[in-house]
């Protein structure tokens, strides 16, 4: 009479899930690259062109470490990569590795390029590296601030304020009195503008956008009153001086990881060190167990006796001396002066950075490296002379942020709670 | 040892939800405590977990009266509590859960792991709970992440444990089994406060019935002495009639078929995996299962509010598996959904406003580009008239009605027209018995009218109670059909998955 009988399903046709469309798509782009690599950057060069690559920074225990390479036949056989993983990911068979490929692919492509940028040149491989890694400082200082706040359920988009306001007051404080008490001044101004976003957001449970959109604009708008008035008539107050790089022995002399890793100032080190940190804290810990628990079911927090409030006042304003530390990067070790909206979106880009890398403090290490990659191309490019107008290429990091999040991330989950005050009835 | 409520009276702003309530249990007693949805009983319960402070009245145990002002306090004086939505952190292993707030560690915080595993495997095995220390919540059973709730309460040592609503969430065969978890406690001398509106429960497993009605402890009974119309006529403080009365079906032409459907949930995993069914005119057909089966999914399919996957659904031969959910509802399909506050009101607005939701956009209640409001209104009032609603006015927000009320307004706005189907999700979740019984007349009389009914309940009794036939749905898929008078235990072994003889028509 009815259809009642339990069903086999295996003859069941079905539409694509999204998954699939997407490792469609992502597939077909594979290979279009593939095709503009084989035309712009294999058939674009003379066939006898050759790049180089140092592998060494001048001055160093090796030096003159290159690598040469064909221009022509390095972008075939990349074109043939990317064509072949497109063709992997348009198979569909193996969906869950859409990711992977595509990573695969972009890394190419990327070679691809600077190879065809270099072509009949050389070209620093290792400098930019290493400016990659000092770019991503502040990015994934915002990404590990960023974090710490929507892990316990409060939503900062004030880094950049943070970031702007602390390299400021980092500025003022180091050139008075010495770098150190720039580096404490800055990271207690990010502290105390932490403090403000969680009464605002906690306790006076405003939107925490809104909130954060305020102290934004306040930062901005204060720091360049204050530059203008201030700083162009003492300049003896714009001058902190710079921490100092620190080579690590015997590490800091091995060949490329030397220079990329263990020749760095302070800021570098302690990063890595707070990323190891944190991943430890949040999942090993009392700590990270009831932080994580806040941000995702604070009434489950609150029922077994845990105070969801002073988690919460806690770890953002914890975040906020992150964010502090961070700005301190950008006026005593990056530049060691302050210039109006010096940030220029770092504090945006962090929190790209969070939510690409997935809320996890590894994840926004990888993340901050990306985007660090991105502008370090950028400046190498501009030097390099390539026929991209510099406008284009001043773009690239926000063009990025703007395909990771939209494109790659795919459905990274957030803490369940994020963003949502917690109302004790 | 005995804990003791003592002239607890709280006041909220307009409402007063506790009167002077008196409750009281000892070591190794099974109190029940029964009433109505709004009788009071959650409120008296988060006055006794301290998340409440009573205007009124304390809280004793052996005559010490305690200060209760955070959960923290009733989990120091030994009280525990097993929430009717769970507290549980669904992306945190149960281990993790139940340390949550207690959490045994090494220096400098540094979490004891593998102590926490060995007290969740302790508990376990004592009680017979038989839970993986390592599971993640999420993937887990509802029937096993209250044993979780469960082993959370134990290891705080609790001496009174309080279940509000358990056996909701579960099915039959399931019930059973958390009875005699139950009766474990109460051996091991934990005093137990039942909080349910299910007499046949309380009948069983209480020693010791006391009924709540609008904030006041009415009644104190041995379930000896009563049996399941009497505790409803103490609940609800009249008579009731427990049956839904109904004429034999005629079922008519299929007016909706599916077809091999298939839906994802939001985590993309196939919630209705290639289900099929029918539903004719003149029919009711109850879909049971437990929560998280593919019920929600499925629904939200055929009302088009969520895209399938794949197969075909036909509304009277026309296909209309990727149609809008207006144009649906302009093929007389009305909707009552799962949850009234998200999907069936707009809580902040009025009753003529969400009355006229369903045709604000076309005449007589909109000309153009205007709104008609006194057309509007007097289909409101009319509907308000017609279907009962207790409301004092049309313009005051459905959200200060109660749950009843605003089922009602729903089901006036769905059911006004000419209805070919009703598909009804929850159609009586968290109402009171008056609203229940009004409302099951409505689908019943729809039915009368020759339109198609499908009904989905987590809700066994409502099931049998209302349908003319019974689909069973199981991880995606119609696991079994059953006729209404099947046995419940057979209808649970089909909720339960169990590869058992689907009982035939």
């Amino acid at each position: 009479m009815t259809a009642n009988a339990p069903t086999v399903t295996a003859e069941v046709k079905t539409r694509a899930t999204p998954e699939e469309r997407r490792a469609t798509a992502i597939g077909v782009i594979l290979v279009l690259l593939g095709a503009f690599v084989f035309w712009i950057f294999g058939l674009g060069v003379e066939s006898g062109a050759r790049s180089n690559f140092n592998l060494s920074l001048p001055g160093e225990r090796f030096e003159n470490l290159r690598w040469e390479v064909s221009s022509q036949w390095l972008a075939f056989i990349v074109a043939a990569t990317l064509a072949f993983l497109g063709g992997f990911v348009l198979r569909r068979s193996q969906v869950k590795r859409t990711n992977l490929a595509l990573a695969i692919g972009l890394s190419l492509f990327v070679l691809a390029f600077l190879t065809w940028a270099a072509a009949d040149g050389s070209f620093s491989l290792v400098g930019m590296l290493r400016s990659s890694v000092l770019l991503s400082v502040p990015v994934t200082l915002g990404a590990l601030s960023g974090l710490m706040c929507e892990r316990v359920a409060v939503i900062n988009i004030a880094i950049e304020g943070q970031l702007l306001t602390a390299a400021f007051v980092g500025t003022i404080m180091g050139s008075a009195w010495g770098i150190w008490a720039g580096l404490i001044g800055a990271m207690l101004t990010g502290a105390l503008l932490g403090a403000v976003l969680a009464v605002l957001a906690i306790r006076y449970r405003i939107d925490q956008i809104i909130a954060g959109v305020v102290i934004n604009i306040f930062a901005l708008g204060l720091t360049s009153f204050l530059a203008r008035r201030v700083l162009s008539e003492a300049q003896e107050l714009n001058s902190p001086g710079r921490f100092p790089s620190i080579k690590i022995p015997v590490l800091g002399d091995i060949p490329v990881v030397g220079s990329l890793l263990f020749n760095h100032n302070m800021f570098v080190y302690v990063t890595f060190l707070l990323v190891i940190a944190l991943h430890f804290g949040l999942f090993y810990t009392r700590w990270g167990l009831r932080s994580r628990s806040v941000g995702e079911h604070p009434k489950a927090a609150d029922t077994v006796g845990i105070d969801v409030y002073r988690i919460r006042y806690r770890n953002v304003i914890y975040g906020g001396l992150i964010a502090g530390f961070g700005g301190a990067f950008l006026t005593l070790a990056q530049v060691s002066r302050f210039e109006e909206n010096l940030t220029a979106g770092i504090g945006f880009i962090g929190l790209a950075a969070m939510i690409f890398g997935r809320w996890m403090p590894l994840g926004a290490l990888g993340a901050g490296l990306v985007f660090g990659f991105a502008r370090a191309l950028q400046q190498k490019l501009g030097i390099l002379g390539t026929p991209i107008p510099s406008e284009f290429l001043s773009m690239t990091p926000y063009i990025v942020t703007i395909i990771v999040v939209a494109g790659v991330v795919g459905r990274a989950r957030p803490p369940a709670a994020d963003g949502q005050p917690y109302i004790k009835d | 040892m005995r804990l003791e409520l003592k002239g607890i009276t709280k006041q909220f702003p307009g409402v007063l939800a506790n009167d002077d309530v008196h409750l009281s249990v000892g070591e190794g007693e099974i109190v029940a405590l029964l009433g109505e949805n709004g009788a009071g009983k959650t409120t008296l319960m988060n006055i006794l977990y301290g998340l409440y402070t009573p205007t009124s009245g304390e809280v004793l145990i052996d005559d010490e009266p305690l200060e209760l002002h955070s959960p923290s306090d009733a989990i120091a004086a030994g009280i525990g509590m097993v929430h009717q939505h769970f507290m549980l952190v669904p992306v945190f292993t149960v281990a993790e859960n139940v340390i949550l707030g207690d959490e045994p560690a090494k220096r400098a915080g540094w979490l004891d792991k593998q102590r926490a595993r060995k007290t969740v495997r302790d508990i376990s095995s004592r009680y017979k709970l038989d839970v993986d220390p390592d599971a993640v919540i999420e993937d887990l059973p509802v029937g096993i992440q209250q044993r979780v709730e469960i082993i959370k309460v134990l290891e705080r040592e609790a001496r009174f444990v309080v279940f509000d609503e358990p056996t909701s969430v579960l099915t039959p065969t399931e019930v059973e089994g958390f009875f005699n978890i139950v009766n474990g406690l109460k051996n091991d001398g934990k005093g137990i406060i039942f909080i349910s509106h299910k007499l046949g429960e309380a009948l069983e497993i209480a020693d010791r019935i006391v009924i709540m009605r609008r904030g006041r402890t009415v009644a104190e009974v041995l379930p000896a002495d009563v049996d399941e119309e009497k505790l409803a006529e103490l609940m609800v403080g009249r008579p009731v009639d427990l049956r839904v009365h109904k004429e034999e079906a005629t079922p008519g032409d299929v007016v909706l078929s599916v077809e091999h459907l298939v839906v994802l949930d939001d985590r993309h995993q196939r919630a209705v995996d290639g289900l099929s069914l029918e539903v004719r005119a003149g029919e009711i057909v109850g879909i049971a299962g437990v929560q998280g089966n593919g019920q929600t999914e499925l629904v939200e399919s055929l009302t088009g509010m969520r895209p399938s996957l794949g197969g075909i659904v036909r509304l009277n031969g026309e296909d209309i598996t990727t149609n809008s959910p207006r144009s649906i509802h302009k093929r007389n399909v009305a909707h009552v959904p799962e949850d009234r506050q998200k999907s069936g009101l707009v809580l902040s607005f009025t009753v003529t406003e969400n009355i006229v939701l369903d045709s604000y956009y076309e005449a007589p209640v909109s000309r153009g580009i205007l709104m008609n409001w006194s057309a509007a209104e007097e289909r409101a009032l009319r509907l308000v008239e017609e279907y009962d609603v207790r409301t004092p006015s049309v313009d005051v927000a459905v959200s200060t009605l109660s749950g009843g009320n605003q089922q009602k307004v729903i089901v006036a706005r769905e059911f006004d027209r000419d209805v070919a189907l009703v598909i009804a999700s929850q159609p009586t979740r968290g109402i009171d018995v008056g609203s229940i019984e009004y409302i099951h007349s409505r689908i019943v009389e729809e039915r009368d009218n020759n339109a198609a009914v499908l009904i989905v309940s987590s809700e066994l009794d409502e099931i049998t109670a209302l349908s003319d036939r019974i689909l069973v749905m199981y991880d995606g898929k119609i696991a079994g059909e059953f006729d209404p008078s099947a046995s419940t235990t057979e209808i649970g072994l089909a909720m339960l998955g169990s590869q058992g003889e689907a009982g035939a028509m």
